[in-house]
């Protein structure tokens, strides 16, 4: 067992895990963060998307040991006090950007991940910045629309993590 | 891969086999864990390439060496004639670099089109070189642009030319103590390049690609037609014998042997060669 110390969603975290778990095991089992969904479990879908030190990464293809002293968000974490939405969040709702909502968790970190990268976005951009994420609804059009309206909105954003 | 109904109980969960961790807080410290476990430990960076066949039991080591934060492993530097990357320096780094779009454009446009954001995030240049698998993208650039690679080991330290780095299917040149520390690969930034990878849905690897070099430094490598990443020898003797596009591209498959797999046949492959490195030259050349 190995000791790993990391801060999710702004609270820290010890806990003794086997070198083998899963990081995406130690959100949903460990810590009872089940809004990170496991899709295809073999770092293909994207559903299990987490920011890792700010940066998207599919935590079914991270050992929670390579987490140790990191800081996570998970999209339990986005929301703001009170429970209000993250732009991101409020935007996919704006633009029904989900069907039957599997793929959401990971996208909306995705495009979280992706917005805080790049300066200017076009529907390009955002295609292939999403490109880690499959909706298996193919639903991707109003998911584009909601990352593009973030990206034209920036100030929504700053405000929001100020 | 995923075909899997229900999920009822940790055991369907693909998760690997049962390894000792250690963390390696610099090179030294890691050859000295190689030297300890032998043939039963495996280095792991960013994981990228080895926790997916750790998943699926298709690599079962014993001892997982953790180089992931070795500290000063991860640069890009400017070194006269060449650029030096610590093995550690991710594609996302790689991707976002100023120095290498300028410099060595081929290397920064090729990281981009490696896998998906969140796995640019964590792979590293040293763990695809290291892992040589012929279907990756990265490898085939560092050779077309014939680079250098440093290995460490308990001896010290050695350059290894990468055309020689490649040895065989996931084999290198790299002994069983020894850690890649950094890959060196030549400023062309006047060069024409282009990097080609045909592939069926975004993400996917390449069922076949291509990275190109011209004028100047010629270098061509294949992705996915052999058991290694390839330097395409023949297209480039063609290319500096001022052979057209289309003459030089016919002997593209010259030398390689390609798998037959649920992707393309050996054939279709060998088809693919000559059109992408048709492609490949006309672009670096226009």
């Amino acid at each position: 067992m190995v000791l790993i110390s990391v801060e999710v969603n702004g609270s820290r975290h010890q806990h003794e895990v086997e070198p083998r778990l899963l990081l995406v095991q130690y959100l949903r089992e460990t810590l009872g963060l089940t809004g990170t969904n496991i899709g295809c479990d073999t770092s293909s879908c994207g559903a299990c998307t987490v920011l890792l030190n700010g940066e998207s990464v599919k935590s079914c293809t991270v050992l929670a040991v390579q987490a140790d002293e990191a800081e996570i968000v998970t999209i339990e974490g986005l929301s703001g006090p009170e429970g209000a939405l993250h732009p991101v969040q409020e935007a996919f709702r704006e633009h029904h950007a989900l069907q039957c909502g599997y793929c959401t968790p990971g996208m909306v970190m995705a495009a979280v991940s992706l917005l805080a990268e790049e300066d200017t976005l076009d529907e390009l951009g955002v295609r292939e910045g999403l490109e880690g994420n499959l909706c298996r609804c193919t639903g991707y059009n109003n998911i584009v629309k909601a990352v593009l309206a973030c990206a034209g909105d920036r100030g929504a954003l700053t405000e929001q993590s100020s | 891969m995923c075909g899997r109904s229900r999920r009822t109980d940790r055991a369907e969960l693909v998760i690997p086999a049962a390894f000792e961790y250690a963390r390696a807080g610099s090179a030294e410290e890691a050859i000295a864990l190689l030297v300890e476990h032998g043939d039963e430990a495996k280095l792991v960076a960013g994981g990228h390439s080895l926790l997916p066949l750790m998943k699926l039991r298709l690599a079962i080591p014993g001892v997982l060496i953790d180089i992931g934060r070795v500290p000063g492993l991860s640069y890009i530097e400017d070194r006269g004639d060449e650029i030096a990357i610590g093995a550690l320096a991710r594609h996302h780094d790689l991707e976002t670099s100023a120095l290498l779009k300028e410099q060595v454009p081929l290397l920064a446009h090729t990281a981009h089109q490696v896998g998906d954001p969140q796995v640019r995030h964590r792979g590293t240049l040293g763990g695809t070189l290291a892992h040589g698998d012929p279907a990756s993208d990265l490898p085939a650039a560092v050779l077309a642009l014939g680079g250098t690679l440093v290995a460490q080991g308990p001896q010290g330290a050695r350059e290894i030319a990468a055309v020689d780095f490649f040895r065989g299917f996931l084999e290198t040149a790299l002994a069983a103590d020894e850690i890649l520390v950094e890959v060196r690969v030549p400023k062309v930034a006047g060069a024409g390049w282009s990097f080609q990878k045909f592939n069926r849905r975004a993400q996917d690897w390449a069922i076949v690609g291509v990275a190109a070099v011209v004028n100047g430094h010629t270098g061509i490598a294949l992705i996915n037609m052999g058991s290694t990443p390839l330097r395409a020898g023949a297209v480039e003797e063609a290319v500096r014998s001022g052979a057209s596009a289309s003459d030089a591209a016919a002997v593209a498959d010259h030398g390689t042997d390609p798998p037959s797999d649920i992707n393309a046949s050996s054939e279709f492959r060998r088809h693919l060669a000559t059109v992408l490195v048709r492609r490949a030259i006309e672009e670096a050349t226009s």
